[in-house]
């Protein structure tokens, strides 16, 4: 492997993992915000209790999702520095207004949410619970906004001077169709993963009949977050992928393993076979399926491979343009199928729990614990699929992956950093999950304390210890 | 001014104002083992940081984003040049953010100690390093005529940027103490304000080598009169100290890195990273520069919302602004 293949496996893995964390921290910052609503509203100690619970589980994670962050924006420089001047006049800018508009915002609000509890009034201290989740949400939209243009250039022009592309339209960058249908999607996403977990920790709770009332509205919480964003999921993912047909048709017939332009294209759930030069064997297959997802009709003519590739190669000179077709196949019914799931479980879960029922079968409460798993792997099969999707370029159509290389970066560096962001990462993973199944069964305070630390302001200068320390 | 001058002087406040706030919170990691003996006491000084740090953090972020932004061709030289000093930074920052949130979550006392221990040594490293990269970066490397860095990471060690690593560090350790005597009460406080001013007095003979040393090699009249304030505040935070006056003595501190992080970046301008092999090599805020039309972009959002991020950290301070005590602690 030289420095390409490991920076791009540096990437890759760094990535994913970040985005384990990330769509917790959107999620799950939503859900405390109305959890803490729902008790300023109804003055129940049972929200009051579910909103400590879940805020301290979304603390466990937010650490990290913050600490693996810092790494993603550094990483475009060191490893990726010829593409960061390619694109850093565009590129930078909507990284930039993360950090200002987005980071800020999160980082400062959620340390005083958290050390705030007997220093606000109770109204300003829900505020800035509310200001994460707002927060998290505008940085999901600034960083898929940079990564759209990598998808789906827009608003450049390229200078022959200075050889890279340069800012002509900035509002172009923040409405790329790419940007606009993945933003939505991405929070959807988010929801359904932390609609699961609120789920299946619950779940775990309610088999053995602890504080059950914190965990059913939490539970009915998590079941209406989830189907939510399976029907957000299912309407945005639709339009995502109309646009990125007219964008990026590759990727959208490497999606299907489509090798021959065909009119009615089916969509195959499941295959066998070899799928890298020939046709694979379809198990399921549902016709005109695959046309209908791409242009809405399910008549429509859908670009296959090989046409693509020979179009490519006459637009752009010879070369392979056909991304690695097993993984995007693969990755791509990963995403919808384990999502899809993920919604089908939440449904079921509710039907089951409905109007105070409670199974006894040992398997429903292990499947809706286990369930939490789900989004994750659809999450991370998703952007597997999204970014694996866009190979060979690392800007659709202007820069080969390969060219973004950092020239001067030397391999024992770039595998030095590899195995120490890997190491560290594993070690970290380890640590994260048993905090957070710890403290995930260990249930919520119980109502003294939990009202003992949501006081409000202290009148003077009582001796009383702080609400919230490390 | 040109815009890209304004975005210089944005990255110098930028990259200033992290080390100004996080400074102290590095300080405050190394200090542990000098001043919290016990558990309690490990946990009353990381709680005087407790909820800031990560705003702090969030400063270096946004530098890094807006050098991007701002100068493409600086941020991919100096991210890829300084390459492993970054990884060891960025290591160093993921697992002491973790530790904080983690040291008390886990069973037993030896857990605590171990990512207390985490604290401290990251802190150390992180300081150190910054130091080291900011030496460099004001020095010069071995760019070559694409202004990318040619040399390796032992070429970025020598005697003047571990001096740049040493002065962050002694820096970082007064300001944290001076910190630590303002945010607590009691004996803890004592403790701190007693040890503030040897650290500062200990920061004065390398930082004065190595800024002197900066100033002749790259020098200019206005970085002479910021590294002459910086003398001045840092024997004001002294002064200040002695007579008792540790809201000062944290003022003068802060505005000790204040004024050396200006005079290091005037003393780099009209470069952003010289070339030690020509001249003609180095990058300078013009050839480093995105075009005027991102920078206008940029300028705009920095007017409106800087000043809105600055005050809604500025009130968090407020918020937190009670010195803590070792009863405050909860059991």
């Amino acid at each position: 492997m030289d420095v390409l293949d490991v920076a791009r496996l540096q990437f890759g893995v760094t990535t994913v993992y970040h985005f384990l964390f990330v769509p917790i921290t959107i999620g799950l910052s939503m859900v405390v915000a109305l959890l803490q609503t729902m008790w300023r509203v109804t003055g129940r100690d049972a929200y009051l209790r579910a909103t400590k619970f879940w805020g301290h589980l979304f603390l466990v994670t937010l650490a990290m999702g913050i600490v693996t962050g810092i790494v993603q924006e550094f990483q475009f420089g060191m490893n990726w520095s010829a593409y960061s001047r390619f694109v850093g006049d565009i590129f930078g800018a909507p990284l930039a207004f993360e950090a200002l508009l987005a980071f800020f915002l999160e980082a400062t609000f959620a340390g005083i949410w958290i050390f705030g509890w007997d220093k606000l009034k109770p109204s300003l201290h829900l505020a800035c619970i509310w200001l994460v989740a707002f927060g998290t949400a505008i940085s999901a939209y600034f960083i898929l906004a940079a990564n759209a243009f990598m998808q789906n250039p827009v608003g450049f022009k390229f200078n022959e001077t200075s050889g890279r592309a340069e800012l002509t339209d900035f509002w172009a960058i923040l409405t790329n169709p790419v940007a606009l249908s993945a933003f939505p999607h991405t929070l959807f996403a988010s929801w359904l993963t932390a609609g699961m977990i609120v789920i299946g920790v619950s779940a775990w709770h309610f088999r053995r009949g602890n504080d059950l009332d914190v965990h059913r509205p939490a539970m009915r919480l998590g079941v209406l977050t989830s189907v939510v964003a399976g029907i957000g999921l299912v309407v945005s993912g639709d339009a995502l992928g109309k646009v990125m047909t007219s964008t990026q048709p590759m990727k959208m017939a490497a999606a299907e393993a489509l090798y021959e332009t065909t009119s009615s294209a089916p969509f195959s759930v499941l295959s066998i076979g070899n799928l890298s030069g020939s046709h694979g064997t379809p198990i399921i297959e549902i016709p005109g399926l695959l046309s209908y997802l791409a242009t809405g009709r399910f008549g429509a003519e859908v670009q296959g491979i090989n046409d693509l590739q020979a179009q490519y190669s006459a637009q752009f000179g010879p070369g392979d343009y056909t991304p690695y077709v097993p993984l995007t196949y693969w990755s791509f019914r990963a995403m919808i199928g384990f999502g899809m799931l993920a919604v089908i479980i939440a449904l079921f879960v509710w039907w089951r729990t409905r109007k105070g029922a409670m199974p006894q079968s040992r398997w429903f409460w292990l499947i809706a614990v286990w369930s939490i798993a789900l989004p994750f792997v659809a999450n991370s099969t998703g952007w597997i699929f999204t970014e694996m999707g866009r190979q060979p370029w690392v800007v659709f159509s202007l820069m080969l992956t390969e060219d973004g290389v950092s020239p001067t970066v030397s391999e024992a560096e770039v595998w030095t950093s590899f195995i120490g962001f890997t190491l560290v990462y594993a070690i970290l993973a380890v640590v994260c999950y048993k905090i957070f199944a710890k403290y995930a069964r260990k249930g919520p305070p119980d109502a003294e304390s939990a009202k003992a630390s949501a006081s409000g302001p202290d009148d003077g200068d009582s001796e009383k210890p702080m609400a919230f320390a490390y | 001014m040109d815009l890209t001058t304004i975005w210089f002087i944005a990255i110098a406040v930028l990259f200033t104002g992290y080390f100004v706030l996080e400074g102290f919170d590095f300080g405050v990691g190394m200090l542990l083992p000098v001043l919290a003996k016990s558990d309690r006491e490990r946990r009353l000084a990381i709680n005087t940081i407790g909820p800031v740090w990560d705003g702090n953090e969030t400063w270096v972020i946004t530098a890094g984003g807006a050098m991007f932004a701002a100068f493409p061709v600086w941020y991919s030289s100096l991210f890829s040049g300084f390459y492993l000093l970054l990884f060891l930074i960025l290591l160093a920052l993921i697992v002491r953010g973790v530790a904080f949130e983690y040291r008390g979550k886990g069973k037993g006392e030896e857990w605590k100690v171990a990512w207390d221990r985490a604290i401290t040594i990251c802190s150390y490293t992180a300081a150190f390093l910054w130091g080291v990269v900011t030496a460099n970066l004001v020095f010069g490397v071995e760019l070559n005529a694409e202004h990318y860095f040619t040399g390796s990471v032992l070429d970025l060690v020598n005697f003047y940027s571990l001096l740049g690593g040493i002065t962050f560090v002694l820096l970082f350790a007064a300001h944290g103490a001076s910190f630590l005597a303002l945010k607590t009460a009691g004996e803890f406080s004592a403790k701190a304000h007693a040890l503030s001013w040897k650290l500062a007095l200990a920061t004065a003979v390398p930082a004065a080598v190595w800024l002197i040393w900066t100033q002749v090699h790259s020098g200019s009249t206005l970085s002479g009169v910021l590294i002459g304030l910086t003398v001045v505040s840092l024997l004001a935070s002294i002064g200040s100290n002695l007579a008792g006056k540790d809201g000062w003595a944290f003022t003068f501190t802060a505005a000790t890195i204040g004024f050396a992080g200006f005079g290091l970046f005037s003393a780099l301008w009209p470069n952003v990273l010289p070339s030690t092999v020509d001249p003609a090599y180095s990058l300078t805020h013009e050839s480093a520069a995105a075009t005027s039309y991102t920078l206008t972009i940029m300028t705009w959002a920095a007017v409106i919302f800087l000043p809105v991020v600055l005050l809604y950290q500025g009130w968090t301070y407020w918020v937190f602004r009670k010195r803590l005590k070792l009863d405050d602690i909860p059991a």
